[in-house]
């Protein structure tokens, strides 16, 4: 869990998180030049275009210690890339990003699940990736099985779990330290709801703890539950930041007129088409009447 | 110890920062091995059989081939034969290392030099394996021969793997870092194993080529095989691997140590020489580059 650049975590700070000022870019040309032949002919060509696409532009954005985040958007929006920026996944094009403490992201639960391995191995490598040590691991074993509710499959491989087995393994391996700083990216809408539940109360009890949390979801109703701030992005840039309440509600009557507005678009289309039918009838009838005239 | 360890603090992105992750090379490493023969009916026998097996069929070929009468023979091409694998089986793996672990580099942060260097850590366990084909062959040939070819010279070959390793490392840093960017490496470095493999004298031996040298000169023709040696011996940093790994192995079981086959400290310092300087280059293209491969895989 320990991150080698992330400074200790210190009083002397009022953030615990500083986005500045950042954007990532990335190379959006239509065909990837994965071979040497290519690129030699794109270069005599003079094709070897960047045609670059801002996945962020100058976001910045300053957590304090024990705060809840939501970050919200419509799909593209650019939520997952923040994310990814903070826990040091991607790194921005311009801009910096200063973390002061320890971060357990959960952005992709079991991302380093081996399917051949089986479970007790997977908890050992799972636990590694996300850098414990071994000792550590050892300790927790337990806990990490119990909570997990794996007990009976413990020595047979990943590859014969369902989805949600394997998801309840990464979230248990995930949420065994209690870290500074909690990443969450909508991976609870896997799983049971009994599962799903006892996630919400870890992660509640994490919050309880002192724990900052920043959380991606479309479910309005759980952001407002969870948090207490939220920022707002719409293709890579800062829409509204401030109190969750506030921009949740907004976020919906936006979202609402966005709907109304497709409605509308769909009904038309739909209005066309029947139109079109209608007149298409009308003619074979008449086409009808006329033969048997 | 551990309080060393403890205030030492790397930079992010610097290859040091992988002795922080040290339990997951343990675990990246001892997955490779587990995954390798789990399923398979005689396990890791086959580390020790597999070298073995195609030790013989080889011996049986160069022997009619060439017919050098090279004493102790199978020892000779056995022990070519493991060094050259390791250091070619272990670059092969590193070099699609970071691809293969595209998903996960996606969604965490791990220093990426560790799935190169795992590659590298887990074919060199297997490398220590296969030895036992070596010490099976020479336990044979010391009945054969009425004396016990093993001393405390064969520790020696701690030399040579250290060497090779931190030379593969290097090799496989860079190629690993290219391979993201051209998929086309794979195919380029498969071609240039097969002329590596030839000049590195695993089955036929670098005497030869002194004695057509010696037959040319005679013959008041160019000695070009006497510039042949001259590029196995200095510029292929494998064959000086491959010498003195013989040298700690094979040369201490024969009567006769032929001039080619003794190792002097030119050797030692050449070879350490090129690990140093392949290990300085491929770290410095992967850190320069890996910042970008997310963008690529």
């Amino acid at each position: 869990m320990e991150n080698s650049n992330s400074q200790p975590l210190d009083a002397g700070f009022e953030y615990i998180i500083d986005v500045e000022d950042v954007t990532v870019r990335f190379n959006k040309s239509t065909e990837k030049i994965n071979d040497l032949k290519e690129y030699f002919v794109k270069l005599v060509k003079h094709q070897l275009m960047f045609q670059e696409f801002l996945a962020l532009q100058n976001v910045s954005l300053h957590i304090k210690k024990g705060e809840a985040w939501a970050i919200i958007g419509t799909n593209g929006s650019g939520k997952s890339t923040l994310l990814k920026v903070i826990s040091k996944i991607l790194k921005p094009y311009k801009g910096s990003v200063t973390v002061r403490g320890t971060v357990a992201s959960l952005i992709e639960l079991g991302a380093g699940i081996d399917p051949k391995l089986t479970a007790r191995e997977n908890i050992y490598l799972n636990g590694c990736i996300l850098g414990y040590d071994k000792k550590f691991i050892d300790s927790k074993f337990d806990e990490i099985v119990e909570f997990s509710e794996l007990e009976d499959f413990l020595d047979s491989p990943v590859q014969n779990f369902s989805s949600g087995m394997k998801s309840r393994l990464g979230f248990s391996v995930a949420t065994i330290v209690q870290p500074d700083i909690l990443i969450v990216d909508e991976v609870l809408s896997v799983g049971d709801v009994l599962f799903r539940k006892k996630c919400m109360n870890k992660m509640n009890e994490m919050l309880s703890m002192g724990t900052t949390l920043l959380f991606v979801s479309h479910n309005m109703q759980q952001v407002r539950a969870m948090c207490n701030k939220a920022i707002w992005l719409n293709h890579g840039k800062v829409l509204k930041i401030g109190d969750a309440e506030g921009i949740c509600d907004e976020y919906e009557t936006n979202i609402e007129a966005i709907k109304a507005e497709e409605r509308k678009k769909r009904a038309q289309a739909e209005k066309a088409l029947n139109d079109q039918a209608e007149s298409i009838r009308k003619k074979r009838e008449q086409m009808n009447a006329a033969n048997k005239q | 110890m551990s309080s060393i360890l403890q205030k030492f603090k790397p930079k992010e992105g610097s290859f040091w920062e992988t002795f922080k992750y040290k339990d997951l090379l343990y675990q990246l490493v001892s997955r490779d091995i587990k995954l390798k023969y789990r399923r398979s009916f005689l396990g890791y026998v086959w580390s020790v059989l597999n070298p073995l097996l195609i030790m013989m069929i080889m011996a049986v070929v160069f022997s009619f081939l060439f017919q050098r009468n090279l004493a102790l023979f199978p020892i000779y091409l056995l022990a070519g034969r493991t060094m050259f694998e390791f250091v070619n089986n272990s670059v092969g793996k590193a070099l699609g290392a970071i691809t293969d672990n595209a998903t996960l580099l996606k969604k965490t942060y791990v220093p990426k030099y560790m799935f190169p260097l795992s590659k590298v850590t887990s074919t060199m366990v297997d490398f220590v394996f296969s030895l036992g084909a070596l010490v099976i062959v020479m336990v044979v040939f010391s009945f054969t021969q009425g004396k016990v070819l093993f001393s405390f010279w064969n520790l020696g070959i701690i030399i040579p793997i250290i060497q090779a390793y931190i030379f593969a490392l290097g090799l496989g840093f860079f190629l690993a870092q290219l391979h993201v960017f051209f998929r086309d490496i794979r195919y380029i470095y498969n071609a240039f194993v097969t002329m590596w493999l030839y000049c590195s004298a695993i089955f036929y031996d670098i005497g030869m080529f002194y004695e057509k040298a010696d037959r040319q000169i005679a013959e008041g023709s160019l000695p070009y095989a006497k510039y042949l040696a001259f590029v196995v011996e200095n510029l292929n940093p494998l064959y000086i691997y491959i010498k003195q790994f013989r040298y700690f192995v094979w040369v201490p079981g024969i009567d006769n140590v032929p001039y080619w086959a003794a190792v002097n400290q030119w050797d030692f310092i050449l070879g350490t020489i090129y690990a140093l300087v392949m290990f300085a280059i491929g770290t410095y293209f992967f850190k320069r580059s890996q910042d970008k491969f997310i963008l690529y895989i």
